[in-house]
This record gives C-alpha cells, structure tokens and sequence, in this order.
C-alpha cells in the first residue's frame, strides 16, 4: 500500500500548517499553479502508521548483522545522534556570522585536528559531502597541483582492477583517461605492470589499502617510489581505514592525498544511503589546493577560510560548508572512543573479520586468498558450490536473509567468481560471528539437500525475489494511479 | 572499551581458533616501519555522560537568534513525527538498498519521494536524490551537455546565489564545459528575455532558470523557457520545493515545460543545521532518464506477482559502469528524503500551499515595514517569493553585527557578490516569524541606523540624563 493510495480529498492535519489562509493578491495569474500540488492527503496517524511499518521493512544494524563488506556497518551510538541534534545545533543558519557558532566551529576544528593525526597529513578539508565527492576533491587537487607546475601533458589516473567503481568515475569526471593495473596472484598490484604503465602521462594512482580484496599491500612504499619518480601522486581511498586507523597513517605510507568515510570509520550513521561525509587530507605539497571553506583557529576565535585565505583551492563543492551534522556525529565519536578507543577499533575489527575467516574455512568454505591475513574483510569463493549444486553466491545471499542475517557484498570485486565480501566490524560479538557461521554452513547444506530451497529465497521477507528486468523495461519510477 | 563487546576469555579462543597469540600478531602483514606511533591529537576517550556535557556546553556558547536569513536555507516548522520516524533505528541505520528484498522500508518511500517530486516539479520522473542544491545544479549541467552530445556551453543567470555557480563551476570545468554569466536587469532583479537573446546559442547545451531567483524575485519563467526551445537549448529549471506548492511549476513553463528541475530539497522537513547534511533532487522528462545521474528506484513485482521496488538502471552508474558512468556519485542523501517524504506527506498539497503563501506574506510585511526606515530602500519592482533586496544607507556589516548583539540575524550583505547593488542585503521572513518578531526587527533596525546618522551613543546617554 503506498501512501496515494490511503489518501482522500480535502483531508489535512490543521496542526501542521499556518492557521490562515493568506490571500495572494501581488503575483499576477501567470506566475502561479493553477491546481494543488497531487500531494497526499493523510491523516498524521496514517503517517505515523505507514512509515513505521515501511522502516518494518527494512534490515538495520539496530536490528540485524550486517556483514556488509566494504561498507564499515558498525554500531552508529544513539549519543551521537542525540547531541549533534541539539536546538542550537539545528536552528544555526549556514549564513550567519561565525560569532553565532564558535561551539559548533570548534568541535569541527577538533575534528579536523584529529584527523589529521590518524591519516597523518598535514591538512584537512572537511567539506566533501560524501565519499565520491572526496575522491573528486582529490583528483581535481591533483590535476590543480600539476597546473600549477605548468605539467600539463600529465592525463592520465592509474586505477588497479580491483578498485572501487568510484575510482574510475571519479577519474573521468576529473577529465582523466583511466589504465587499469592488474592484480596479481596473491592480491596485490602486479608491480611489474605498474613500472611498465607509469610515464610522462602519469597524472596519479589511487590505491585503497589495504585493498577491496581484505588484504594489506605490502609492495606499498615500492609502488609509491614507483609513481613519485614518474612525477605522479599518489592517492589513498580511505574506505578501508577502519582496518588501519590507529596502526599505520596513510601520510607514512607515501600517500599524498587521501579521503576518508566518516559514516564508516568514524560511525555515522549510513541513513539508507547517505548522507556520508568524505573529508580530505592532504600533505605539503597539495596544502594550498584545499576545497573550501575550511574551519581555522586564531587565538581562541574560530572562523572559515574561504576563497579569499586560499586563491589557490579547487573551490567549493556543496551550498555552504559540508555535512555538518554527520560531522557532528564523527566528533563525538572519535571523543567517546579517544586514542585508545581507536587503536582497538582496527584490532578488533582485524580480530572478528580474521576469526570468522578462520571458522568458515574449517567449516569447509573457499576462502579466495588463503595465504593472506584478512584486513578487517575477506573474500569467500562459492565457485565450487555452484558447480556442485547450480546455486550460485547471490542465491545464498538471499537465503541468507530468511536465517536473519543481511548479506554480505556480492560479486565485488569483480576479480573473484562467486564471491562475498564479508565486513564483520569490530562492534559484532562472537555469538553473533558464531551465529553466522552456523547459518551459512546451514545454507551450504540446503544447497547439496534442496538446491531449489535456496534458488528461491528468500522466503521470509515482505517480498520475495523481485523481477529486475521488468524493472528496467518498464520504467515505473512515479505513481501514476494506477 | 566503548563499543567493543569482546570478553578476555573471549578473545583468548578467537585467538586460538586463528592460530596466533596475540591480536598484535594479526598486523604481521604490515611492514615494521609502517607502524604508527601513539596517537598525539586525539584526546583521551570520554563517556556518555561527559561528551554531552561538553556539547551542551558549546550549544548553549552558541544560543539561540532570530532568524531572518534565507539565501537558499530557509527555516520551516519541521513536524514532531518527522524526525521521531526518521531517526528510527530501521531507518537511521540501514544502508543502501542492494539487497531489495531486505530493504523494501527504505525503497518505497523513495518510491513515494520520486512521486512526490515528479508531481511537485510537474515533470514525469525523479531520481533518489543528490548531495544538495548547489551540486545537483551541477549534475544538471553535466546531464545536460550529455545529452546535446557536442554542445558544450551552458547559460547561467548571475541571479542565482553565487555559492552555486561556484560549486558548478569547482565540479564540471575539467570536462571542457564553458558556463557563460548572464546579467541581470537592476530594475526587476530579474533576468529579462532581451539580455539572454543577446547571447550566442551556437554551441549552447541549455539555459539555467531560477524560479524564484536568489533576490526572491520571480523570473518570466514561460518566455525564457520558449526563447531558450526555440533556440534548440535544453531548459534547467532551480527551483524551491516549497514554492512549487505555489507557483507554476516547471514541467509547465511555456509551451513545453522545462527539462531538468533542479533544487535544495532543505526546505522540505531537514533543519538548518549550520549547512547540511540538506538534500539534492532532480527530475527530468521521460526522454532524459538515461542521462540522470543516481540512484533511482523502480516498481516492479515479486516471483508471487506482488508489488515491489528495486534500484534500477544501474547501467548507469559507478559500480556498473566504471569509467563511463553519467556521475562518480554511489550514494543519495537517503535520511533526508526520509524526513522530506514524511514531511511532504504529512503537510499535503493544502499544507505546502498555506505554508508558501505564509512566507509569502510575511516576507511582504517585513519589506514594506523595513522600507519605510529611514535609509532603507527595497530594490527591485518585480514580484517575489519569499525573500527580498533591501539596499541601505549605510555598511550592512556593521548594521548586521548590530542586530546580532539584539538577538537577530538579520540578513545576507549582497555588497561583495552584487557591488553594483551598493551596500545591500537580503532578507527574508518564513512562516516561522511572528508578527511580533517582524515588529521587533524593524524596531532595532531603525534605531541602529538612526542612532548612528543622529546622536553618538554618548549623547544619548546624556540626553537619556536630561
């Protein structure tokens, strides 16, 4: 049931809108609707009845494992919800004057602080709205740090095929032609073919380590030396950091410029799908391409850097200063955790994702580099599943879904067959790693028992497998009353 | 440990399940000269107690105002119901919607979002949502010139704020796009037909609309509409979501409606927030769709034949996609379109229209109480929203520092982005401002600025004496 459909005519909540209805007599016809918006027309319990059963719908972390690799799905602490929404918080309009938020500016300049110390460089723009704008932010530094030095023949992003699809997007939108590196047997950059791809045209590499594979790069200060002598730079994507934060900064590694994904390392809540906040790091040589505005301390005041401090920043990337209040919530975080706190954030992360690896391979699942340490993530194969049986991995991941688990990523990266990326996070208990284990292990049996058991689920959930194709061929993307 | 529920014994057996016997030897991987040392700016942890000492603390330092501030953020009553539901944990804490049949919550109210802004906008389909305003214009361009294949100018009122032509200008100038300025008429605050078809249309993807402009004005949305089809351009309209419960929406505009609308999804249910996180919307014509960057959710039936939603076209996307994708973008703004669906829903096409008209009319009062201060002068003879030019006699810096020190933030200084303006600011009344509110600030007002022209403090204190 959608909401139009629970709608009458003339039907209004009076508590929500102006008591009068103010005549218009000064905007002539031609500017103004001639009918009422279709909007619809309910009741505030019908409101308050229909989207708490839609959220019904939904798998949360609140209420399910979420083992969603690569996404960082941690406990997001109620307090940082509750504190970054405070009335002075909420009613502060972008635009007044930096004396009205010297709270607020300060807890972002902390924040900014703090962040440099864990990616270990030297400047930070808080501003980027989520983690593809960060990417973006970087790249377009890069491309303005080689401006700057009159090396424009420089058109080229070096990306490893295991990236994220955001990687070679970015590069593109930045005006960059994109040369995939392999990877080699053992997970890491074929450094033989990056020797071979670097040149006069290498603009950078964006690298995230440790890699969308789960495993740490351990070739990493060769490949920097490899893209620092071809003149490039080098660029970190920081959606795994929660694997390192606290063990090894990014600025040690010989990386130049980095993002980060507060609403994974640093908790914020993912919201069905943002808004995330992807700050960026930068060490000296970038320093003055920096996207503004960004927040800076002179004896006690805080105020914004804008165009003005920095001629020679990208620019801005959004309508005033960033996420605000995702930001909010990263620094009460990262103060409820402190230094300790986030050291053990990468450790028990490693220590549950390293566990489950453990378990599910004596349990008999394929991991997909077995030599290798997990990072806080690792690859399962369910290659020799479906040969066995016909039920291939997305198949599992559904059924995985009635047993009450959410599924882990499916078929990324693209290098391996039948894969599950599988993110466990440092805030799950061994009962619940336990839990999942047990129920994969389960599924695996169904599959070899009652293949077609697993074919169709899942079966437990509002609705079951949904026709895709159908989807595509015929748009339906707006109600139409029908 | 604060969110870490591991045991001793616990992690004792994990350890021995692994083979290793500490987690130290988890990171052997790691080159030694990788590793980090401690941690120097991060602060020692705290718990619940004392961080929300500390933020009550620098929420009280910051306070309260009296907001008559607009510029593309505006203040609205924001329901109880609103962020009660959208901070539910379902909600809150779920994650993009790859696994359809666990997420069917988030997917059908965006399912209702994209409907409700197709309707609002006039035109047929919407996506998901983008980051905020100022990017989704952006997004608009690049949509755009994708879809004029080797057009690659477009035209850009100077009527729109200026952060969003920076932002535009910051997101597609690496993509050989050229944005040309256009000027606006001092007069109406407005950007008339006649200046626009002075510009060259050779090459020329689309024309930007603002409806209402960043002055508040209302533009001649049909003729520029029509100029702009008849020149073979693609029209984007920039519009507020609250407006549109008033005025004509885009998919109307002249003889064939406008292409793209384009907008701050803010006003509809997501606090001020000192800047974000707001939301993006964009919607198109059918025809279009291809072209439109993020996510957009589909109806479609289950395996029983019952309804439900997925994610679809993501052929064009990132993940997909890769290098060739319409936008870098992976994410929505998915808690915000929460609040702006439930919002939406909850107000209704007579609440959104009252609201409008609210703003309306206390926007008018506020000019015409402020213009007949002495020094104070509105600007600009063309009908208007919810926001307006006043120009002064005097620097609106220090007259807006001086109704901060009385409660009030008074308004944008418009002199560094419009100096032909002159000294000038923007203001703006919501249907949040009382009649007493209105009252006060014109009180203040004219005793700031009359207070400086006549008597220094001192001599008032004396004559206070007398």
């Amino acid at each position: 049931m959608l909401i139009f459909e629970l709608s009458k005519p003339t039907r209004r909540n009076s508590s929500q809108s102006p008591r009068e209805e103010s005549k218009i007599t000064d905007i002539p016809e031609e500017f103004l609707r001639e009918d009422l918006a279709s909007l619809p027309e309910v009741s505030e319990l019908q409101v308050v009845r229909h989207y708490t059963r839609l959220s019904q719908n939904n798998f949360s972390i609140d209420t399910h494992f979420y083992p969603l690799g690569s996404c960082t799905m941690k406990y997001n602490p109620r307090a940082c919800n509750k504190y970054a929404m405070l009335p002075e918080f909420l009613m502060r309009h972008p635009q007044s004057a930096v004396t009205t938020g010297q709270g607020f500016l300060q807890c972002l300049h902390e924040l900014q602080e703090m962040l440099k110390d864990v990616t270990g460089m030297k400047g930070v723009s808080l501003t980027p709205l989520a983690g593809a704008q960060g990417e973006f932010a970087g790249v377009t530094m890069i491309r303005a740090y080689h401006e700057s030095r009159d090396d424009q023949r420089r058109d080229e992003i070096l990306v490893p095929d295991a990236a994220h699809g955001t990687n070679p997007a970015t590069a593109t939108m930045c005006g960059y032609k994109v040369r995939e590196i392999p990877t080699d047997a053992e997970g890491d950059v074929d450094v033989e073919a990056l020797r071979a791809a670097v040149g006069p045209q290498t603009a950078g590499l964006m690298l995230t380590n440790p890699s969308t594979l789960g495993i740490f790069e351990g070739h990493i200060q060769e490949i920097a030396d490899i893209v620092h002598e071809a003149g490039g730079l080098l660029y970190y994507d920081g959606a795994n950091l929660n694997a390192i934060v606290g063990k090894v900064k990014p600025g040690d590694m010989g990386f130049d410029v980095i993002h980060m994904n507060l609403h994974k390392t640093f908790s914020t809540p993912h919201g069905g799908g943002g808004p995330g906040a992807g700050p960026v790091g930068v060490n000296d040589r970038l320093l003055p391409f920096l996207p503004i505005p960004i927040v800076t301390e002179e004896g006690g005041e805080y105020r914004w850097l804008t165009e003005l401090d920095l001629p020679q920043s990208i620019g801005r990337l959004s309508g005033s200063m960033g996420n605000a209040g995702v930001l909010l919530r990263a620094y009460i975080y990262a103060r409820l955790l402190g230094k300790e706190g986030m050291n053990r954030v990468a450790e028990f992360a490693t220590l549950n994702a390293n566990y489950l690896m453990a378990q599910l391979r004596s349990r008999g699942l394929d991991i997909a580099y077995p030599t290798r340490r997990a990072a806080h993530e690792f690859i399962v194969t369910l290659k020799s599943l479906k040969e066995q049986t016909g039920v291939i991995a997305m198949d599992v991941a559904k059924r995985l879904l009635d047993k009450g688990y959410h599924a882990p990523t499916v078929y990324f990266p693209l290098l391996v067959p039948e894969c599950f990326l599988i993110e466990p996070t440092e805030t799950e208990s061994k009962q619940e790693l336990d839990g999942f284990t047990d129920a994969l292990v389960e599924i695996l049996e169904e599959a070899h028992r009652d293949p077609e058991l697993v074919k169709s689920a899942p079966h437990t959930t509002p609705v079951t497998r949904l026709d895709e194709v159908k989807a595509a061929r015929e748009l339906d993307v707006a109600w139409n009353n029908e | 440990m604060p969110f870490i529920p591991h045991t001793e014994s616990e992690i004792r057996d994990m350890l021995d399940v692994i083979g290793v016997d500490s987690i130290d030897d988890l990171f052997d991987e790691i080159p030694k000269d990788l590793r980090a040392q401690a941690l120097s700016l991060v602060p020692e942890g705290i718990n619940e107690m004392e961080i929300g000492r500390v933020m009550t603390e620098r929420a009280n330092k910051d306070g309260l105002y009296v907001n008559f501030i607009g510029g593309g953020a505006y203040e609205h009553h924001i329901p109880a119901v609103v962020w009660e539901l959208t901070t539910r944990g379902e909600f809150y804490s779920a994650y993009t919607p790859y696994q359809a049949e666990a997420s069917q919550g988030t997917l059908q109210l965006l399912y209702e979002f994209q409907t409700m802004m197709a309707r609002l906008t006039g035109l047929e389909v919407s996506n998901a949502s983008l980051y905020d305003g100022a990017s989704a214009l952006a997004e608009a361009v690049l949509a755009a010139v994708r879809a004029k294949k080797k057009a690659t100018k477009v035209l850009i009122p100077s009527t729109i704020a200026p952060v969003y032509r920076q932002v535009v200008n910051t997101i597609v100038r690496n993509q050989g796009i050229e944005l040309i300025d256009l000027s606006f008429s001092e007069v109406g605050g407005h950007t008339p037909v006649e200046i626009v078809s002075q510009q060259t249309t050779d090459d020329v993807a689309a024309l930007v609309v603002p409806q209402p402009n960043y002055f508040g004005v209302l533009e001649d949305v049909d003729a520029l509409t029509d100029w702009a089809h008849d020149h073979g351009l693609l029209v984007i309209g920039l519009v507020n979501p609250i407006a549109m419960a008033l005025l004509k929406p885009p998919g109307r505009w002249g003889k064939q409606g406008a292409d793209i609308a384009v907008g701050e999804g803010q006003p509809v249910g997501v606090p001020l927030s000192s800047g974000g996180p707001y939301f993006g919307f964009m919607c198109c014509k059918q025809k279009l769709i291809r072209q439109m960057p993020g996510r957009i959710v589909g109806r479609t039936v289950d395996t029983e034949g019952r309804p439900g939603f997925t994610l679809t076209l993501q052929a064009r996307e990132q993940h997909i996609r890769r290098s060739k994708a319409t936008s870098n973008i992976c994410t929505n703004q998915g808690l915000m379109v929460t609040a702006a669906t439930i919002y939406m829903a909850l107000l209704g096409p007579d609440g959104l229209r009252r609201v409008a008209l609210q703003c309306h009319a206390n926007t008018k009062r506020l000019l015409n109480s402020l213009a007949k201060i002495e020094g104070v002068k509105k600007l600009f003879d063309r009908p208007f929203f919810h926001e307006g030019v006043l120009q002064l006699t005097q620097d609106p810096t220090a007259i807006l520092k001086a109704l901060e020190a009385q409660g009030i933030v008074g308004g944008i200084d418009l002199s560094r982005h419009y100096p032909q303006l002159g000294d000038s600011m923007l203001v703006c009344a919501t249907e949040t401002r009382t009649d007493t509110e209105i009252n006060n600030y014109g009180i203040h007002l004219e005793r700031i600025m009359s207070r400086r022209r006549l008597d220094p403090p001192c001599a008032q204190k004396v004559a206070g004496k007398g």
